[in-house]
């Protein structure tokens, strides 16, 4: 999938992530804040990186603030911002294929 | 060394006698020699105290550089008082190199953290530091390691002379002008002033700082004038606002009351729970919840409680006035419920930390505390609790009389969520130990209860009241597999905050934490 416009999915709340998509340069380029960062920085930044690559996104500036989400918000947050900055979330996001 | 809980504690902090900690009741039958302090004489017939500021009490009582000041929290983070002294200390009277000695410090106390990073600030005595104090302490700022007590710790170190107080500062909601406090009758009143006595007894110097000056005498005196130096009437010692809430009202929230309700289920399992038993809560949701429980049990049983103490707050008051507990003893109010009713309503009375909690003195309440309930930030499967660190290992707590109750009951019981949005409550290894796990009895949390299997007799009472547990591995495994195994946190050497035991041994140590990358 190719990130068209800026897209933000997710809330500030505890337990939540809010996610911001911007098209990118051809890399992905990660900027995280996290209320967990010490204990779970590294495994939030795998998560990221696993679903953008599972949506088959190459190019993309993401960067996301987390207040102590699960790995399924995570993802589901990532998913959100993805189809929104290509238009997929009107119509189109594709249930039992790329989102599992 | 490597101590009782399996942590390493650096050897140059094993020195002058300090030990490692060495288990619960490893000081009992032991000698402490008491310190006593050096004090004015006022011969001469004083008509009054008053000193005109701040500046001038200072003065009088000789401060200066390389002092050590003591505070009492019972403004909570309504306070204005530290910030007022120090202020003068630091700005108007230039000195430098002070040590504040506090029974807690909290987000009040905020800018004491410019005076720490300016190096005005050496030394930090205290069971609570947040904000950020709690931040440039950890960042390594403050010249000397953070020492962290409990409430019963902390007289303990006092009258044995391991803290000397130079200069002791009492917040007094109301004064008379040769110093005779009292924590109600003013404009900021607190209730109980149990913290400051010890402070009071043991400094060489004490000054009282009041917004309420009152007719003498302001009986009966929490701080008595016989110890009093002088006194200072300053507009406000403190936001009320922040020093008492409204009333601590019991939770809605489920997750709450069925944790609470667990809770009670355990208690009354135990062959403690009878006519006469004694009780300690905390204020946080479940904890407090658990009083409405254990109200239901005792009246299906026909029982009373005998006493409760604490930190008291409305919910324990209305069971007084309802003749379902027979004494409230008293070392600070968390509401205003708490606040108008100690020494006013009958049984309701104010007791010192000392008496409260320290280890070191004859038997303090807390010896003949058969149950409290208390909260943790993290338990781990040793047991051991930390109400200090968060998780990203910056201070950010109070052990507070944790330590003091969990050692001196019968039967402690933690409850806390299973997790805090992602974090772990049940680990593997709690970040700091604030509590030791052979002090600590039963796990009360939303998916299980947990029983230390240092105590079966307490497994035989749930089991044959068929209530269910399961091993605090299990717990632990449940939290993981719901948010991920945490990374363990990274430090560097310098210590800088060192956790004493209640008996005086070294339990923990916090460290520098090292810069985190993703990458």
């Amino acid at each position: 999938m190719e990130i068209l416009k800026p897209a933000m999915a997710g809330t500030l709340e505890s337990s939540d992530a809010q996610v911001t998509v911007e098209p990118g340069d051809g890399k992905i380029e990660l900027s995280l804040e996290s209320s967990v960062m010490n204990q779970y920085g590294k495994q939030i930044k795998a998560t990221v990186l696993e679903t953008l690559d599972r949506l088959g996104v190459k190019s993309a500036r993401v960067t996301m603030v987390d207040k102590g989400a699960l790995d399924c918000t995570i993802k589901a947050r990532v998913e959100c911002a993805v189809f929104r900055s290509c238009g997929k979330s009107e119509s189109g996001i594709p249930w039992g294929g790329d989102v599992r | 060394m490597i101590n009782k809980v399996g942590r390493d504690i650096p050897d140059f902090l094993l020195k002058d006698g300090k030990e490692v900690y060495q288990g619960k009741n490893y000081m009992d039958g032991k000698y402490i020699q008491k310190a006593s302090p050096r004090t004015r004489r006022y011969e001469k017939p004083q008509e009054s105290k008053i000193a005109e500021s701040i500046v001038k009490a200072l003065k009088d009582c000789g401060a200066k550089s390389g002092m050590t000041f003591s505070f009492h929290h019972h403004l909570r983070d309504g306070d204005f008082v530290v910030n007022m002294v120090m202020k003068a200390a630091i700005e108007e009277l230039g000195l430098d190199n002070l040590t504040i000695a506090a029974t807690s410090l909290g987000s009040a106390h905020d800018p004491i953290a410019d005076y720490i990073e300016q190096g005005k600030v050496v030394g930090i005595q205290t069971s609570g530091i947040r904000g950020r104090m709690g931040e440039v302490v950890s960042a390594g700022k403050l010249k000397t390691p953070a020492i962290i007590r409990s409430h019963g710790g902390r007289p303990r170190a006092i009258e044995g002379g391991e803290v000397h107080i130079d200069i002791a500062f009492i917040a007094a909601p109301t004064s008379d002008c040769v110093g005779n406090c009292r924590g109600i009758g003013g404009k900021s009143n607190c209730g109980s002033m149990g913290y400051a006595m010890t402070d009071a007894k043991y400094a060489d110097h004490v000054v009282v700082i009041t917004d309420c000056l009152v007719d003498f005498p302001n009986m009966p005196a929490s701080v008595e004038a016989i110890d009093v130096d002088a006194v200072v009437v300053v507009d406000s010692i403190g936001n009320p606002k922040k020093i008492a809430s409204a009333a601590a009202r019991i939770s809605q929230n489920p997750r709450d009351l069925m944790m609470a309700e667990n809770v009670a289920k355990v208690i009354a399992s135990t062959p403690y729970f009878k006519e006469g038993f004694s009780f300690q809560t905390g204020v946080g949701g479940p904890s407090l919840a658990a009083n409405l429980f254990l109200e239901k049990y005792m009246d299906e049983r026909e029982i009373k409680m005998g006493w409760a103490i604490g930190g008291i707050c409305g919910p324990m008051v209305e069971l007084l006035k309802k003749g379902k507990v027979g004494k409230v003893i008293d070392v600070q109010d968390f509401d205003l419920d708490a606040v108008n009713s100690i020494n006013q309503t009958p049984n309701h009375f104010e007791m010192s930390a000392s008496q409260y909690a320290n280890p070191a003195n004859k038997g303090a309440f807390v010896n003949k505390l058969d149950f409290v309930v208390l909260a943790a930030l993290e338990i781990d499967t040793g047991f051991n609790v930390n109400v200090l660190t968060g998780s990203d290992g910056v201070l950010r707590g109070a052990p507070g009389g944790h330590p003091d109750t969990a050692a001196g009951s019968k039967c402690c019981i933690i409850v806390t969520p299973l997790v805090r949005g992602r974090m772990a409550t049940v680990c593997e290894h709690v970040v700091t130990v604030t509590t030791p796990g052979d002090c600590v009895d039963v796990l009360v949390t939303d998916y299980g209860i947990a029983v230390n299997p240092l105590r079966q007799d307490l497994v035989k009472c749930l089991d044959d009241a068929g209530i269910k547990h399961v091993s605090i591995e299990e717990l632990k495994n449940k939290a993981y597999s719901l948010v991920g195994r945490p990374e363990d946190l990274q430090w560097e050497d310098k210590v800088v905050a060192v956790l004493e035991a209640r008996d005086g041994t070294i339990l923990d140590v916090v460290k520098k934490i090292k810069p985190y990358s993703i990458n």
